[in-house]
């Protein structure tokens, strides 16, 4: 008998725990000055500190240290006023010096931890997930192997190396084990992934992508039978390369693990690979017990010792937290959650805050980005942020809110400008958008329309109201929808009568 | 410190991917010990008072600005690559390993 997830759960107590790796986006490498652009052709952004040729000697980029102690400040952890770089000796080629420069036992930062919220069977719950330590390294070569039918390492013929990214400032979080999710714990590590990653995006430190590999994940997890106290035996997962990977792999390896112990297995520590396909691990190398990469203090490089002063000027350049953010604009605008979610998820939160500061009314910034803009995007195929500028959109939505424009003359202004018709302003001359807004040439279009239909009107100076719709839209037509329709229908009713 | 053993020179064999008879171990265990025993005596030099060093002057927080300069050419960067393809730094396959 299989268990699935949710027996799984039942049984046994997952205890999780999270390294991420982070590439800096600093414009050199993180000992030497050469570039760190991705997608360069191959070996074009190498010298002899990142090839690890004889006699190289390696300078630390200080904008990387600036960076690591921002994430750590950021990540409520204390800063080492002493710490060192150290060699992590491996015979790998994806590393030529035959050595990572990484830091051991004296990192940057410090005992942190981040408050991650989820939405749990009982409302919404928050995780406190601590973080043990975060130190700087760099960044390994890429190795291509070729020949073998699967494009793996086994059966491969040979590998080519492009050390491009080799020696690009990587900086490693690491949480302390994350137990009590119980079946949650897939969620609470996408939850902390997530906002990770908009800590770093607002901090600008990183581009945070995962698909390119700027923001990495391995996923540690091991079992234990619940109530039982004790602390499994892990596994650790990587290639995890998106936030909906990060919960189906710990997914599928809580699955896998409770099979085993089920069967009465043994869990092997080791390092598996997530398939992206099958939402399954599978075995990778076997890893290298910490004391086989014998660290030893760089003596290439020396101490960074930061002093009170830098910390603290670093500390005020720290921007809102981004969970706060959100619910602090959330409660401003008054928006309810799911809109609030789908801004979240369209990427449009910043770009309505900026319409907003720059006079638009909430809710109408809100409906014109998610809506109208977005729609239009939709159908080119590009970000809503790149059809228009946030100081058009303010300027549209100030001429609604005059009454010079209505929504569906807007909806005309907002076209001509994303298809290069020019401003708000030129396109309303160009187009001849304004609202008709004239009493007395609006008063011409409605006598016209009483003319019209007599009975019609007729029947509304007899009282019946709703009967006005039909001249509404005589006087729309009229005006070739360039009037207000509020003010027509006001103005209709007051001379039938009824106003 | 303990004698180097012939499965500790296999294990540090291993890892340095280095390939070694038996003959070899053997020979090899002998020439660490020797040599371990020499840096040993550092430590009867060594004691509380010193702190361990490791860098020869006393300095820190050496920066520089994060400014690129011109890496080497692809050309360059390869010219001293034992064999290479596509642009590429070309290496035997790596067994047992992933």
């Amino acid at each position: 008998m299989t268990l699935d997830y949710k027996s799984a759960t039942e049984k046994f107590e997952p205890t999780l725990g999270l390294e991420v790796h982070v590439e800096l986006n600093t414009n050199s490498k993180m000992f030497c000055s050469c570039a760190t652009e991705f997608g360069a052709s191959p070996n074009t952004q190498t010298c002899p500190v990142c090839l690890g040729l004889p006699g190289a000697l390696p300078v630390v980029n200080g904008k990387a240290i600036e960076s690591t102690i921002l994430i750590g400040l950021a990540l409520n952890c204390s800063i080492a006023p002493y710490s060192r770089f150290a060699r992590k000796n491996y015979f790998y080629p994806d590393m030529p010096k035959n050595f990572q420069t990484s830091q051991y036992d004296e990192p940057i930062c410090v005992d942190g931890y981040l408050d991650v919220e989820i939405e749990t069977e009982d409302g919404p719950k928050t995780f406190r997930v601590d973080i043990e330590r975060v130190h700087m390294e760099e960044d390994t070569g890429k190795s291509l192997h070729v020949g073998g039918a699967t494009g793996r390492i086994h059966g491969a013929e040979y590998s080519l190396l492009d050390y491009n990214r080799a020696g690009i400032p990587l900086v490693e979080i690491v949480t302390r084990i994350i137990p009590g999710t119980g079946k949650y714990a897939p969620q609470v590590a996408r939850a902390y992934v997530t906002q990770l990653r908009d800590i770093l995006r607002a901090l600008g430190v990183s581009d945070v992508k995962m698909e390119q590999g700027s923001l990495r994940c391995d996923a540690n997890v091991s079992l234990a039978p619940i109530g039982s106290g004790i602390l499994g035996t892990r596994s650790e997962t990587k290639n995890v390369n998106s936030l909906r990977s990060v919960e189906r792999a710990l997914t599928g390896e809580i699955e896998r693990q409770a099979n085993r112990l089920e069967a009465g297995e043994r869990i092997i520590q080791e390092t598996r690979h997530f398939l992206e396909e099958s939402g399954l691990t599978r075995p990778g190398r076997s890893k290298e017990q910490a004391e086989d990469y014998r660290y030893f203090p760089e003596p290439d490089l020396v101490p960074v010792t930061p002093d009170a002063k830098w910390i603290e000027e670093l500390r005020a350049k720290l921007p809102e937290n981004p969970a706060d953010r959100r619910k602090r604009l959330q409660k401003e605008w008054n928006v309810p959650d799911a809109e609030m979610t789908s801004l979240i998820n369209a990427e449009l939160m910043d770009v309505v805050e900026e319409t907003i500061k720059l006079g638009a009314e909430p809710t109408r910034a809100r409906t014109w980005w998610l809506g109208e803009i977005s729609r239009l995007a939709n159908e080119k195929e590009v970000a809503p942020t790149s059809l228009i500028t946030t100081a058009f959109v303010a300027e549209i939505i100030a001429l609604i809110s005059s009454g010079d424009l209505t929504d569906k003359l807007a909806r005309q202004v907002v076209e001509g400008v994303v298809s290069g018709e020019g401003s708000p302003a030129e396109v309303i001359e160009k187009r001849g958008l304004k609202v008709v807004s004239d009493d007395s040439a609006l008063m011409v279009a409605i006598e016209a329309a009483i003319a019209a239909q007599p009975d019609t009107a007729e029947r509304i100076r007899g009282g019946n109201i709703p009967a006005v719709g039909a001249l509404i839209g005589a006087v729309m037509k009229a005006t070739g929808g360039q009037a207000d329709a509020a003010k027509v229908r006001e103005l209709l009713l007051r001379h039938l009568g009824q106003g | 410190m303990a004698a180097i053993s012939r499965d500790d020179v296999a294990h540090l064999a291993k890892l340095a991917r280095v390939e070694m008879t038996p003959d070899e171990l053997d020979h090899m265990a002998v020439e660490l010990e020797q040599i371990l025993g020499a840096v040993k005596r550092v430590q009867e030099v060594a004691t509380a008072d010193i702190p361990p060093t490791s860098h020869p002057l006393s300095m820190s927080n050496i920066f520089r600005d994060d400014v690129v300069k011109p890496s080497l050419t692809n050309e360059e960067a390869l010219s001293g690559a034992p064999a290479k393809a596509e642009d590429r730094f070309k290496v035997p396959q790596i067994l047992g390993e992933e």
